[in-house]
């Protein structure tokens, strides 16, 4: 028989195990996000593919043939793409994530559930689509015959490192946006923004010529610099520049840093979130 | 007998914030960041927009093992509150409660259902919102589905069902939940007659069959039909508990303090009507229960609304309306039909107003009133005062179709034999 004792002043000392008990309800979360993403829509999960290899088309257009900046030794399209991907799947779970709570009023004031499922599924849904976009990676790799290396086996921890920027930044936000609406607003922005913000459209290396070593290394407090480059180094084989050990260990340094602040935020307003919803 | 559930010293403390003009439930970051900037010169002032609410103070009760207890209570009496600290939906502020078993509630029936997914899709969906696992929702899916009557359409998206259909495939899957505490607001009331007879005697099933069930309802017939016991709820605090009978006797006894007359004027109005003519008063006439506003099943309804005329006013229509505790409308008479008047001149009024066979079935509803002409509102107040009907001899018996509906109107019925 289970036995539960609520008591005001005491933090949920089940919390955890109780994340473990409700998998099944974060599973089932995130399978209805999942079909009812592309429900209704003609060409359905093809969008997921189509909006980046278009934004890819005329980032490659924009910066490798009209401003001809350097690619560093792999093809336009190709460092683009390797970019698109982390970023994308950044960007979306950023949005959709930072939503999730209040799309989900109406359940977060009526049935008890850790309150955590509601944006770890938004992000998995944001997950979902990464992998499907990823598939035309390896298209785009075989049509400029680059050969996969072992590099490639990095690919997965670079795809976490993405995995919990965005997962830390919006528990943050999706938080904050319980309580102060103005966030519906100040997310698309930062989106925006972060599109030039991050290397996504050119190298970093870009930045380390033109501005010097130390603005470089500024830059990598953008968590995303990290995860691009990061991509770039894995995908495009020994063509790629090397991997600024600096650059990761700053972005890795600011994605704990994120994940850890996003969390502890989360986990101290959780519980006011139906009062104030 | 071992305990269920052991609630000790409860309370819950809202904040309330005054904001000019009643503006969005949520804080702007704007006004927070005004407020943090005006209150490094003014002390204080950050507290003075704020107010303490109790919903809840001092509660403390227990629950044994397959008891099925009533929870009863005015809107605003602290039921809410209660159910969702014990479904664990807010923390209380304080106090301590011990539960014993699974817990499942139901405070909304279709809570997590998605339009666009199919009925088989939803029932897992729900399923698992509700605290069942797969394998559970699996195995109980064939009697969800027969529950709700749905068989044809289980792969249609829901948001093609009928409404009936909707709320009955919602219930159904509520209704087969197995955990041991069952918490349930009053959510019963949905869905066409057929379904509703269906669901009370699913209710009671559940009761019988030895779990433990806590029922808020405003529906008297239904607590003294399902509860062993209640729990009476006033401003937050525990005013008593007891047997059903007893505490239902109570609550009758304590709504019969509400004065018999009433001072419309201070009262808010639903909104503002041109005023040549004011409501002022209203009186409660009806004999039997002494000026009380607390009327037994069957009895009639009598009272008298005094009403201040400033300007001429042409073709006015006075009358009644009677709301249920959710705020749907269930009747309104006016004068227009059994009193056409065609002008008033300046002056005081009173009007009497006799209801003689009273048809509302047990339960709480409140009385409003309204002066209108043809063209324009004059004056509206839709929550004058909440009124209880309360059962009596006269309603003992009755019939399963008959619980849900708020009013039983007299009817003439003949039988032949074809």
């Amino acid at each position: 028989m289970s036995r539960l004792i609520i008591e005001a002043d005491h933090a949920e000392s089940a919390y955890w195990s109780d994340l473990w008990r409700y998998r099944e309800l974060f599973f089932f979360l995130s399978w209805r996000d999942i079909l009812v993403r592309y429900k209704q829509t003609v060409i359905g999960v093809l969008w997921a593919v189509i909006r980046p290899l278009l934004t890819m088309i005329v980032f490659t257009i924009v910066f490798g043939k009209l401003a001809k900046m350097p690619s560093g030794g792999i093809p336009y399209p190709v460092l683009v793409y390797a970019a698109m991907l982390p970023w994308q799947f950044f960007s979306s779970a950023l949005s959709e994530g930072s939503n999730s709570l209040v799309a989900n009023a109406n359940m977060l004031s009526k049935i008890y559930f850790p309150r955590l499922i509601i944006p770890a599924s938004a992000v998995i849904v944001c997950f979902v689509d990464f992998l499907i976009s990823a598939v035309i990676l390896t298209g785009l790799m075989a049509w400029y015959h680059i050969s996969p290396t072992w590099r490639l086996l990095a690919l997965p921890a670079f795809t976490a490192l993405g995995f919990f920027a965005a997962f830390g930044a919006c528990l943050w936000l999706a938080a904050l946006n319980v309580k102060y609406r103005d966030f519906r607003y100040v997310i698309p922005f930062i989106v925006q923004f972060g599109l030039y913000l991050s290397p996504v459209g050119f190298s970093s290396d870009v930045v380390r010529q033109k501005y010097g070593e130390t603005i470089y290394q500024l830059y990598a407090f953008n968590p995303m610099v990290g995860v691009i480059e990061g991509f770039r180094w894995a995908i495009g084989g020994p063509a790629a520049s090397t991997l600024d050990g600096n650059i990761l260990g700053i972005s890795i340094g600011m994605v704990a840093l994120m994940a850890f602040l996003g969390l502890r935020y989360f986990r101290a307003t959780e519980e006011s979130f139906a009062d104030i919803i | 007998m071992s305990l269920a559930i052991r609630v000790e010293n409860l309370s819950k403390r809202y904040l309330l914030r005054h904001q000019a003009g009643g503006r969005s439930r949520y804080v702007a970051l704007r006004d927070v960041l005004a407020d943090r900037a005006k209150s490094l010169f003014q002390k204080n002032r950050l507290d003075a927009t704020r107010e303490e609410f109790w919903a809840l103070k001092d509660v403390s009760f227990e629950i044994q093992r397959g008891e099925a207890v009533g929870i009863i209570g005015r809107n605003g009496a602290g039921k809410s509150t209660l159910l969702k600290i014990l479904s664990r939906i807010t923390k209380p502020t304080k106090g301590r409660i011990e539960i014993d078993g699974r817990l499942a509630s139901l405070l909304e029936v279709g809570t997590g259902f998605h339009p666009e997914l199919t009925g088989r899709e939803n029932i897992f969906l729900n399923g698992a919102i509700l605290g069942m696992h797969r394998t559970e929702i699996a195995k109980k899916f064939d009697e969800i589905v027969a529950f709700a009557e749905v068989e044809k359409f289980l792969d249609t998206p829901v948001k093609h069902y009928s409404s009936g259909m909707y709320m009955r495939l919602a219930f159904a899957v509520a209704a087969h939940l197995d955990q041991e505490i069952l918490i349930v607001d009053e959510v019963l009331a949905v869905g066409d007659a057929a379904f509703q007879k269906k669901c009370l005697g699913k209710m009671n099933d559940v009761s019988q069959s030895g779990r433990t069930v806590l029922f808020v309802s405003h529906n008297m017939e239904a607590i003294s039909r399902l509860c062993t016991r209640c729990i009476y709820l006033v401003k937050g605090g525990l005013k008593m508990q007891g047997a059903t009978r007893d505490v239902l006797n109570a609550y009758a006894d304590h709504s019969k303090q509400t004065a018999g007359e009433i001072d419309l004027t201070a009262l808010p109005r639903a909104f503002e009507g041109s005023a040549e003519a004011r409501l002022v008063r209203l009186k409660n006439l009806s004999a039997e229960t002494g000026g009380a506003w607390c009327f037994e099943y069957g009895t009639p309804l009598e009272f008298a609304v005094d009403i201040s005329v400033t300007r001429p006013l042409a073709e006015p229509e006075i009358g009644y309306q009677l709301f249920a505790v959710t705020g749907m409308q269930l009747a309104s008479t006016t004068t227009t039909q059994e009193l056409p008047l065609t002008s008033l001149e300046p002056g005081r009024y009173q009007l009497r107003v006799k209801i003689p066979d009273f048809f509302l079935n047990p339960g709480t509803y409140v009385l409003g009133f309204s002066i209108a002409t043809p063209s324009h509102n004059v004056d509206n107040i839709s929550e004058v005062v909440q009124i209880e009907i309360m059962p009596s001899a006269r309603s003992v018996q009755k019939s399963l179709h008959r619980i849900w509906a708020p009013m039983t109107p007299s009817a003439v019925f003949q039988l032949n034999r074809l």
